[in-house]
């Protein structure tokens, strides 16, 4: 075990879809968490019910890295569709823990991998007796399988099944049965696995637990009062509604009337979605839905219509891989600034960006008291890794704060003041004063609409009248600057800068780690929300070079950078983009840095 | 009657708190008459105007909220998708009377998904049509409810077969359908106020001639089509609740339809004897007297067991933006147990 990587390693389980290995991929993953090593499980998979191939990738890393590994050390290969590319997948020095019957020739031959050839599907029909179970209980062979192989103990292994299986005592036994197969077979013909090894640890998962970014995101708008919300099933969006509607069903039922303090529709399609949530959000209910970019492009009619018309309203985006229908079981970072200005004319949006799946309970909650701050839609966008992936995490913090309502004028303040106008800047700040539907005062009611207005909400086709509807409405947006999550920044004095956002953080972090052990040290700020704090640029004039990470084609933050920064602050910038719909790894970050990095030195630009 | 009596309604409020601002559509506009007859119905029923809210889309019909009952909450939204907002207010606020204006293009072209949908969760509102089978604002395009045949005033044939808005919606299950003309305020008039009583969709299609674009020979949503095609299936008259039933009829000449609020609509049978408890036959009925190039209206259909979108998913009588951190948040155990630290 000399030269073994000790808690840090990735072990790529490819199956076919439908063949139920997400509980055992699950249990593998939870019994190396429940050693005290912080595991990143990513699970890459197809846009099918069943027969296509999925991948999942268990990393363990000790220093707590949550982003993905290029590197595979151990292949689990229960698909004889992807064996060929799955061998050639696997890291030199690596391990195969594979179906015997597959043949190991050619292609699938090679000199600096460890092959452990196993029986399982023999294994399965020898063991397992319920045919109807064999399918499902063949992927907790393999479980047995790397837990003898990694000496897990059967206790830690009977743990995690406990978890996973917790009201189903029978299943629980039936899939430790299928363990012990593995385990005794491993035991009795496996050579002992060389690269890697599992050891326990103390101290770096304390308290931490796992969570999908989709089901924080239900915590938030849970804890933040969110009321209504209406959805179209979409992936990756779906399980954050279904969350939501889990959650209300199990908090906000009354126990003896059975009525609901919460309202959820499953809308005709995305158009009704969002009008359904801005009637809502009118009407006073705090709203929110959760779609994909095709269900987005659905909605910006309604958008924008919000956001002149100043109605709150959240819109989670979890981000996939477009254009068009595109590659929906993948990630992306694809909607920036697709969501920023979605809507015809000039409109412009606040966009929470969230980078862990804390940040999306957190941001849950923000959205919904910034919508009704501002009076208009707020986007959090997140995307497939971060909303369907589970993450270790530390626990979230208990709100504090109180609801913030916005500017809501009632029958009392009415009644001291019945001359008031819907859209007049009274504060300076840009943002008007409302009232709700149902306010029982003469003066209360006015007209929303989505043509030309004046101050009083009259329609209105004045030059003068529109300018100073549109100027005050660019005001907000800048009173939104200030009231948006700031940016997160590490700034020590070095000389070169990463700006990212969203998932892309995780990579960034090791990243950082990987560059400064080569003699690279550099500086980070991470986007929190647009528009742009001031502090995005500040950053940007202290520093020589800014590396802008994200995952898109066309460097869409970075694009939004240049439409707001000096000349002389865009000079600074340069563009590191990942796209292939795998979330991105520290290697993209490190590879064309460098790369950049010489480039500048030949140019005689640089200083290291 | 006393003077009093003559100039306040039922809630002590005087006829032009339900007035709006002038109308911006063409004199002899079809729906400025229908204006005019939503302000008499809502007086007359009493509406209190600060719980109403008044829905539309786009087009000549939806500018229309802007000219009844100032003093209430007005949402003129998109093309077509009024009915989502609509049932997002209601579902929001169920105190709210949710009263929805559209188009027969903003219904049957643009809108149709929404209208379908609309119908089929029984959202309580009164959703009426102001249909001239024509699109005035882009000026005289043929929308989805012109009759096969009908020609446009500057030439053009309709090929497609009509959309009929209230067979469709008896189709789909809607609680209450009726057919009007905008020239026939005695008819129209107790079946907005039986619509107002109505708990769940209720569908007025109400014809309404486009004295610009679609009031020429050859059209069959003009004056003078509807004037002579015009087939009444029964005479209405609205009881408000606790009112006493005085009119003596002959058993047998009339349908009493009891409403969700205790009033009552009295449909005294006409030409024929029809039974608009009957959805199979209404739509038999909407079919034929269509084939015969007839325009029937009156009550086609109404049924009142069915639970609104409202009951349906349990909601609160109190609007839910009365609820507060208290009623909405998590304590601190149960939020230990989903968001760790339990």
């Amino acid at each position: 075990m000399g030269n073994a990587a000790v808690n840090d390693f990735t072990i790529r389980v490819a199956t076919v879809n439908g063949s139920g290995s997400q509980s055992s991929n699950l249990v593998l993953t939870n019994a190396i968490f429940r050693l005290g090593v912080p595991v990143a499980p990513k699970n890459v998979f197809p846009s099918n019910i069943e027969g296509l191939p999925t991948w999942y990738d268990i990393r363990a890393t000790s220093r707590g890295y949550r982003c993905r590994a290029r590197t595979i050390d151990v292949l689990v290969a229960l698909n004889a569709a992807t064996w060929v590319q799955d061998v050639a997948s696997v890291s030199s020095g690596g391990s195969i823990v594979h179906e015997s019957a597959y043949p190991v020739s050619d292609l699938t031959q090679r000199d600096d991998i460890t092959y452990y050839p196993v029986p399982f599907n023999d294994l399965a029909k020898t063991h397992v007796k319920d045919g109807a179970m064999r399918k499902y209980l063949m992927n907790m062979i393999y479980v047995g399988v790397l837990a003898e192989l990694l000496h897990i103990p059967e206790a830690t292994i009977e743990a995690a099944i406990g978890a996973q299986f917790k009201s189903k005592p029978k299943a629980a036994a039936a899939n430790l049965e299928a363990v012990r197969v593995g385990s005794t077979y491993a035991r009795e013909h496996l050579p002992a696995l060389e690269n890697i090894a599992v050891e326990p640890m103390t101290g770096a998962t304390d308290e931490l637990f796992f969570i999908d970014g989709n089901r924080a995101a239900a915590i938030g708008s849970l804890m933040g009062g969110c009321t209504v919300s209406v959805w179209y099933p979409i992936t990756p969006a779906s399980s954050l509604c279904e969350s939501f509607i889990s959650l209300c069903e199990k908090y906000r039922v009354d126990p003896i009337s059975g009525e609901r303090k919460y309202a959820i529709v499953q809308a005709e399609d995305e158009l009704a979605a969002i009008g359904m949530i801005i009637g809502a959000g009118w009407a006073g209910a705090r709203s929110m839905t959760a779609t994909s970019g095709p269900g987005i492009s659905l909605m910006a009619e309604y958008v924008g219509y919000a956001s002149f018309a100043e109605i709150p309203a959240v819109i989670f985006d979890v981000q996939r891989v477009g254009p068009s229908t595109g590659l929906p079981t993948r990630t992306m970072q694809g909607d920036v600034s697709f969501v920023y200005t979605l809507g015809h004319g000039d409109t412009k949006h606040p966009v929470l960006l969230p980078g862990t799946v804390e940040e999306l309970y957190e941001d849950g909650m923000a959205a919904l008291d910034l919508a009704e701050r501002l009076q208009c839609p707020v986007f959090v966008l997140s995307d497939l890794d971060l909303g369907m992936n589970s993450w270790l995490t530390k626990p979230f913090s208990y709100p504090e704060k109180p609801f913030d309502r916005g500017k809501i004028l009632g029958v009392e303040e009415l009644t001291a003041q019945a001359d008031w106008g819907r859209y007049r800047d009274v504060d300076g700040d840009g943002i008007p004063y409302r009232t709700l539907p149902g306010t029982e005062h003469p003066a209360a009611g006015y007209f929303t609409r989505g043509t030309g207005h004046d101050e009083e909400a009259k329609y209105s086709e004045n030059p003068d009248v529109w300018l100073r509807n549109l100027n005050r409405l660019a005001r907000k947006h800048d009173t939104a600057r200030t009231l948006v999550p700031q940016p997160q920044c590490d700034d020590a004095g070095h000389a070169v800068g990463i700006v990212a956002y969203g998932s892309t953080h995780h990579a960034v972090v090791e990243a950082r780690d990987l560059l400064r052990l080569a003699g690279l040290e550099t500086d980070y700020l991470r986007v929190r929300a647009l528009p742009l704090a001031a502090e995005v640029a500040e950053f940007i004039d202290r520093h020589e070079t800014v590396y802008v990470v994200e995952q898109n084609r066309d460097g869409q933050l970075f694009g939004i950078l240049r439409n707001e920064l000096l000349p002389e602050q865009i000079a600074r910038l340069r563009s590191v983009r990942h796209y292939n719909g795998v979330p991105i790894d520290a290697s993209a970050i490190v590879e064309p840095l460098w790369e950049s990095r010489n480039q500048l030195a030949h140019a005689g630009g640089a200083r290291s | 009657m006393t003077a009093s009596a003559q100039t306040l309604n039922i809630i002590g409020l005087a006829r032009d708190v339900y007035k709006g601002s002038p109308t911006t559509l063409c004199a002899g506009c079809g729906h400025n008459s229908i204006t005019n007859h939503l302000i008499k119905a809502l007086y007359e029923y009493g509406v209190p105007p600060h719980r109403l809210a008044k829905m539309s889309g786009i087009g000549c019909s939806s500018k229309t909220p802007a000219y009844f009952v100032d003093r209430a909450h007005g949402f003129n939204g998109l093309h077509g998708r009024m009915p989502s907002a609509a049932t997002g207010a209601k579902l929001a606020n169920r105190e709210l009377m949710v009263l929805g204006i559209s188009g027969d293009g903003d219904t049957a072209s643009i809108g149709l998904g929404q209208y379908c949908h609309m119908i089929r969760r029984n959202v309580d509102i009164t959703y009426i049509v102001e249909n001239n089978g024509v699109y005035g604002l882009t000026k005289g395009q043929f929308s989805a409810t012109a009759d096969v045949g009908s020609t446009l005033k500057h030439g053009g044939t309709n090929a497609y077969t009509t959309i009929d808005v209230c067979g469709l919606a008896i189709e789909l299950g809607a609680t209450f359908v009726a057919r009007s003309f905008s020239g026939d305020g005695k008819q129209l008039v107790p079946l907005l106020e039986a619509a107002f009583a109505h708990r769940g969709t209720a569908i007025l299609d109400v014809i309404s001639p486009c004295v610009t674009f679609n009031d020429h020979e050859g059209s069959t949503k003009s004056y003078a089509y509807v004037k002579e095609h015009d087939v009444l299936l029964n005479a209405p008259d609205f009881i408000h609740a606790g009112e006493e039933i005085v009119v003596d009829y002959e058993p047998g000449t009339v349908q009493d339809v009891a409403l969700d609020d205790g009033s009552h609509l009295l449909l005294r049978k006409l030409d024929r004897d029809y039974d608009a408890t009957d959805r199979l036959g209404a739509l038999r009925t909407i079919h034929e007297s269509r084939t015969r190039g007839e325009v029937v209206t009156g009550l086609l259909f109404v049924s009142g067991d069915e639970p609104d979108l409202c009951e349906r998913e349990h909601m609160p009588a109190r609007p839910l933006h009365e609820f507060g951190e208290v009623e909405l948040r998590l304590d601190r155990a149960t939020f230990a147990k989903i968001a760790g630290g339990a």
